[in-house]
This record gives structure tokens, sequence and C-alpha cells, in this order.
């Protein structure tokens, strides 16, 4: 028997009851990533992508179907199991950065060891690392507020990062970006696609999922294509 | 996840808002302080009270002569000599539970030194008076039952009546006065004793010989003594018990049937400084119970903010979610935020209540006592009604939905 994949969705739906009208987010998804993989997930606003995001992301569970993460039933688990998942096996990057204010660039990104009981030397010495990585070493102390969009989304990805995650979802990671920046951030992503950490970034923007090496399209909470590509590759100038 | 880093991550959005952090403990400084300043206020005034009956004599009772009646007015307790001196003699011998035992006899009179004059309470007694009272002298030496015996013509001045006559620092002991046109050796000075419950100056009197007071200010020593019995019991247990024998001795002596009312009275001070003390107890706890319901209100108003806060903060309780933070994470960050915001409200209003207790007690004079326990106890009570009303805004926190959370705006 072949090794599962890393991701394995199963004929997932997800119906949301909003009043008398039942709403089929997902109609049956069933879909497997790889360790390494760099996938788009694409789609239109109200495709269902995003609600396939939530639950690759452990944040919701499937109404039906199955989802394996790392080997791991993800439908069955509690909200604690889910949050140790999301803790150790997944890393976040939003759209609106998603950062605690007024809080530094080192204790934003040491914030999931934090969570994980992980003294503060530790954290100190693997927020640093994750700093360096994405190229802000020298703002450790800088709050959002002093960062550049930019930098706050390398700072959300170096969030990402510290915990050494299998998998980071990205949800619209450039849509509050310019197209200069965007590039930046997908080159950092095909950097640590290189890096062996598998990622999934939900766009609806083709230019964007271009860099990523496969293509998965939804549309009213069915897929509609899978392809996989050559990626175009965002060399840093 | 480390209390200790939850801790701080309360401290720090506690210290984001500090207005609002100070406004919401406000009710909590109120309450701590209003309780700790009553308590306080309320525990001096019992003292007091206590202070005012020790100083008149521990374990004290007082019998009081019968009342008179003349042409159907009836006059007070004492206006009718009923006791006699065999009678002073018999309580001291007969009674096991009586220590000591002293007369008191008493008329105002003027005091005349060299050069001034002094009107002041002179009483009539024997050496015991003094140890009943509790009362040491403080220069010379209180008149002995020789001169009891003998009538000899020697008093006691107080401190205030020393004041009056020869100054406040003068040591008048063998100096000569008059008291009407008799002529007195001052023997000794009662030291200074202070104010009756009432305010009465004890200090104001002076202190001759029982037989001299009968002779020379009274007009004769006869069977009957023309004023009360001052006794102490040997212990405050024995106090009531002493009480019942005086009464039953001296109805056995005065020959009273057993259907007939005392012609005497008898006053247990102790019970008296009880009943007072319970009073301000009383007055303490009601006093205390009001401001204790501050304290509650207080609380209302940590959650009423805490409630603010968590939806405030929505968006930052979704990150943490999506990051990994537990339900019991979140819970606990915001209940130790409740927590920190209470305590601090509790210190702080422990500062303020002893310094109102204080500011009080020198502005009005007014005694005070501040009592570590009540400190201990409503800082402590601060903290518990921060995890009570803390407890609904952190759990709601936690169960927030960590999609919708994220997506607040």
């Amino acid at each position: 028997m072949a090794e599962p994949a890393l991701i394995s969705v199963r004929d997932v739906t997800k119906v949301y009851q909003t009043g008398d009208v039942e709403v089929r987010a997902l109609a049956g998804v069933s879909l497997e990533i790889e360790a390494g993989e760099f996938v788009a997930i694409m789609g239109s606003s109200g495709s269902g992508k995003s609600t396939l995001m939530n639950i690759l992301g452990c944040l919701d569970r499937p109404s039906a179907g199955h989802y394996m993460l790392a080997g791991r039933h993800v439908a069955g688990m509690g909200r604690n199991e889910l949050a140790e998942t999301r803790n150790e096996v997944l890393g976040f990057v939003f759209q609106s950065f998603n950062l605690l204010a007024r809080t530094t660039a080192l204790e934003n990104v040491e914030l999931p060891l934090v969570y994980r009981g992980i003294g503060s030397k530790e954290r100190h010495r693997r927020g640093r690392i994750a700093l360096d990585r994405v190229g802000l070493g020298s703002r450790l102390d800088h709050t959002p507020a002093q960062l550049s969009g930019g930098q706050q989304q390398r700072v959300a990805i170096a969030r990402a990062l510290v915990g050494e995650p299998k998998v980071i979802l990205a949800d619209e990671p450039t849509g509050n970006l310019d197209s200069k920046t965007s590039v930046e951030v997908m080159a950092l992503f095909q950097e640590l696609g290189r890096a062996g950490i598998t990622v999934v970034l939900v766009t609806h923007e083709p230019d964007i999922a271009e860099f990523a090496s496969r293509v998965v399209v939804v549309k009213d909470g069915l897929i509609l294509s899978d392809e996989r590509h050559e990626p175009k590759q965002a060399a840093v100038p | 996840m480390n209390p200790f880093v939850t801790l701080k991550i309360a401290l720090r959005a506690v210290l984001r808002n500090k207005m609002r952090s100070f406004l919401t403990t406000l009710g909590i400084i109120i309450g701590v302080a209003a309780v700790i300043a009553m308590m306080a206020i309320g525990a001096g005034a019992k003292a007091r009270v206590e202070d005012a009956f020790a100083a008149m004599g521990t374990n004290l009772l007082i019998v009081l002569p019968g009342s008179s009646t003349a042409g159907g007015s009836k006059g007070g307790f004492g206006s009718q000599p009923t006791i006699t001196w065999d009678d002073l003699a018999a309580v001291k011998s007969d009674i096991g539970t009586v220590k000591a035992v002293a007369p008191s006899l008493r008329a105002s009179q003027s005091i005349v030194s060299d050069e001034l004059n002094w009107t002041t309470s002179i009483t009539g007694t024997t050496p015991e008076y003094f140890e009943i009272r509790s009362w040491p002298i403080e220069q010379g030496a209180p008149f002995t039952h020789a001169d009891v015996d003998a009538g000899t013509k020697v008093i006691v001045l107080g401190a205030t009546v020393v004041s009056k006559l020869y100054g406040p620092t003068a040591n008048p002991v063998g100096q000569t006065v008059r008291v009407g046109n008799t002529p007195f050796t001052v023997v000794g000075v009662a030291s200074k004793k202070g104010q009756s419950a009432t305010g009465q100056d004890f200090d104001d009197a002076a202190f001759i010989p029982s037989s001299t007071f009968a002779r020379r200010i009274q007009g004769g020593l006869g069977k009957y003594m023309n004023g009360q019995m001052y006794v102490q019991a040997t212990s405050s247990e024995t106090t009531t018990r002493a009480l019942e024998d005086i009464r039953a001795l001296l109805r056995d002596r005065h020959k009273i049937p057993a259907s007939g009312e005392d012609d005497f009275s008898i006053r247990n001070l102790a019970e008296i400084a009880g009943a007072q003390a319970q009073g301000t107890d009383t007055m303490t706890t009601l006093l205390a119970s009001v401001a204790a319901v501050s304290l509650v209100v207080g609380g209302i108003g940590i959650m009423n903010i805490m409630l603010v806060s968590v939806t405030e903060r929505t968006r930052e309780i979704g990150i943490r979610m999506a990051i990994g933070a537990k339900p019991a994470s979140i819970l606990l960050q915001f209940l130790i935020e409740a927590l920190v915001l209470s305590i601090a409200g509790g210190l702080l209003g422990a500062a303020l209540g002893v310094g109102v207790a204080t500011y009080l007690a020198s502005k009005f004079a007014w005694p005070m006592a501040i009592q570590v326990d009540v400190i201990v106890v409503s800082v402590a009570f601060s903290a518990l009604v921060g995890i009570v009303f803390g407890l609904y805004p952190a759990r709601k926190a936690s169960q927030l939905d960590p999609i919708d959370a994220l997506r607040y705006e």
C-alpha cells in the first residue's frame, strides 16, 4: 500500500444553514496533496475555496467526508486537538496579515511557540532564525505599524514558519500587496517549497497562481480542474 | 501554557488602556477602601469603649444604695443610704469571689492651695480603691489603712487638680491644701488616666480617707455609708457570680423577704461595656456590609469592561486560536486579566483605605485600629470578585469560533 498523501480529502461536503436556506459551500471535493507540493487553489468568490481552505486549515470541520492530515483523521478531532494540529502541523498566512498590533515582530513570530509551551530563550532563538529567513533579521523590535505591508506579510510568514510546520496555508497572501511586493512574497513561498515545505495557496488572481506547480480550480463547491504545470519563477531582481 | 507568560500578556493588555483599567477598578478600589476604613474606625471605636470601661476598673461591680421616698416622690438609686459600713466589711470578708472592696463617698468641694483654688470631685475611700480602679500613684504614696482608721487629714490629688493648683509639672507632695476650712497634707498624686466613655475627665478628682470624708465633709461617721461600694471580682468569669453573691448577702443582712424588692442595686460594668462594644460591632458590620456591596458592584464593572474587551479583541482571539491557542489558554488569558484588574484594585483600595482611616483619625481625633486580617480578607475577596465576574467574559472569549473571530472587523 502506498504511503498516504500529506493531505487527503475524500468526498468532503460542507453545508451551512442560513435561516431556512441550506448553502452547500462544498458539494463533494476530493483532493490529495503530496508533501513538498506548491498548490494554488483558485476560484471566484463564492466558489467554496475559502471553505475548503478553512477545512484544510483545521479551522472548520466538514459536514461529511474524510479529511486526513499527516496521517490523522481531522473530522473526529475536538477543539483542543484541532488547536494542537494547527499549532504543530500547519502555518497560516492571511490576506490581512493578522499580526497582533502594538506587539513587536519577534513577539508576533514567537506566538505559536508560546502556545506550544516552549521557554523564552528557545523562542527568541527560533523567532530570530525565522525572521532572518524572511529577510527581516534587522527589524525584530518593530511593531506592525512601523512596517510596510510587504514586511508585515513577511513577519506573518515567519510566524507560520517558526513552528516548523509540514504545511503552510496562505489565504490570498498577496491580496493587500502591490504587484512588486507580491512577486517578492511569492519568491519567498517558492523558496520554502524548495526547502520541502508544502504550500497551499488560495487566490483568485491567475498571475499569482502561475507561481505554483499545481493549480486546482474550484467552482460551485466542486473541483473544476486540477493541473500541474511548470511554475513561473518569481525571480527577485 | 506557561502561566507566567499569560500573566505578562494580561498585564500588557491592562496597561495598554491605563485610564480604562483604572476606571474599571475604581469600583473595587472604593469598595475595598470603604471596607478597610469602616472596619478600622469601627475597631478603633470599640477599642476606645473597652479602654474607657477598663479605665473604670476591671471586673468592677458598683453597689448603689436604695431610693428614698419622700411625700410620694421617689428619689433615684443612691438617694437613701441603705448600706452600712458593716455591709461593706461583710462583702469583703464573706464572699469568696470578691477580691477587693472600697467605699466611694463623693462631694464636689473647692480645694485651695497657697495661691489658687479649684473645685473638684472629692472621693472618700480606702487604699483598695486605687487597686480596684488599676490607678497607680505617680508621686508620693496612697494613704494607708492606718490613715483610714485614724481619720488623718491627708489627700491624694488627680493630675488635673495638680495642674490647676500648682502647674502641670509641679510635685505638690508635702504641701498643704484646704478643703473647706480643713487643712490637708498632700501625700500623693495619682497618675494620669484620661477620659471616661462619656468624656468625663477622670483626673479632675481628689481622694481622702473615707473616715475623714464622713467626719469633715458629711458631718459625721454613722452606721450607714453615704455613698457607693466599689467591688472587684476575682476574675472576669466570676463577676456575675460575685454579683449574685453580694445580692444574696445584702438581702439577707437587710432582712428583705423573698417577695420584697432590693433596697440597693448592683451595676455590672463588664456587662455595660459588653453591650456598648456590641453596639459598635453592629454598627461596624452594618457599614462594612454596605461597603462590601460596592465591591460586588465593582465586580460587575469589571465584567462589563471585560465583555467590551473580548468584543474589541475578537480578531486577536481569532489569530491566537488559528496559530494554536486552545480554548483553555484563551479562557486563562482573560480570566487572569480580570484577576489582575481586581487584585490591583484591591491593593490600591487597601492603600486608600488605610490612608483615609489615618486621615480621618488624625483630622477628627477618631480612634482607629487598622486590622491586617481585614486588609488580607478584602483583597482576597476582590480577587474572588475578579474570578467570579471574569469567568463569563473569559468563557465567552474561549468559545468563539476561530473563523468568525478571524473575520470579525
